[in-house]
């Protein structure tokens, strides 16, 4: 096997993994009871799933045809940047906006805070 | 109410680099690949109406102190031009033209003045949008 053959078949791990990361995210929200939990699943899996399928694509890219692609990179630091951040930005909505936590939960330590500065 | 907003801030003052340097990207290099005056105009707008959503109307408003309607109308007039200045060389309007350059840094270069057609563009989308939603969010 010469190099080509060998970086397509690293690249066709990347894609099928970021895939199957993709896949068991979608599985997570559908499964996880309540909204903190489906953004634990989908921020976390989804992203690390679509870096590892632009990174396929930029290795693909950069290694069959030559083509060094920076905008994949710029895409990958982008994702990594702002996915866990909007997460972030609708778990917090959800809580002010007084969504319940899932009842077997047993921390929640924002609420002794605000009731202790509501008192 | 209070809000600490600092996680959203703090990404806002870097994510909004990359949105503009991808912007100016994508309006130059509309001639030979995908992009151009539209793409990046809408791209620009969008990174001000981030900076918008992170820290408030007012603050926005007082880095960018710009009537917005001025900068659409300035965008048109700037169309009109290019289009108008065919008529001093004898050609139909709209004619376009362009040449090879060599610029210092660059080397090179192809310059056409479609590209002032597409700043006009650029110019116009930005104004147009940043208008609506500055009208819009006022009100609330």
């Amino acid at each position: 096997m010469n190099a080509i053959e060998i970086s397509k078949w690293i690249v066709g791990i990347l894609v099928l993994f970021g895939a199957l990361l993709n896949l068991i995210s979608a599985i997570g929200i559908i499964r996880l009871p309540d909204v903190y939990s489906r953004l634990h699943a989908s921020t976390k899996a989804a992203t690390l799933g679509v870096m590892c399928i632009l990174i396929g694509t930029f290795l693909f890219f950069s290694i069959v045809d030559g083509d060094i692609n920076a905008r994949i990179l710029l895409a990958i630091v982008f994702i990594f940047i702002t996915s866990p951040v909007g997460g972030h930005l609708i778990s917090r909505a959800g809580y002010h906006a007084g969504v319940s936590l899932w009842e077997s939960s047993i921390k929640d330590d924002l609420h002794t805070k605000k009731r202790k500065k509501q008192s | 109410m209070r809000q600490n907003d600092i996680i959203l801030q703090t990404t806002t003052k870097i994510v909004l680099f990359i949105i503009l340097a991808f912007s100016v990207f994508m309006f130059f290099n509309g001639h030979n690949n995908p992009g151009g005056g539209f793409v990046g105009g809408l791209m620009t707008s969008s990174a001000i109406v981030l900076f918008m959503l992170a820290f408030g109307l007012e603050t926005t408003k007082r880095i960018l102190p710009f009537d917005f309607k001025l900068v659409a109308a300035s965008g048109l007039l700037i169309a009109i031009l290019t289009g108008m200045g065919s008529f001093v060389f004898g050609v139909p309007f709209l004619s376009h033209t362009f040449g090879y350059f060599t610029i210092p840094i660059l080397g090179e270069m192809e310059l056409a003045t479609a590209t002032l057609f597409d700043l006009g563009v650029y110019l116009v989308v930005v104004g147009v949008t940043l208008t609506i939603i500055q009208t819009i969010g006022e009100d609330s």
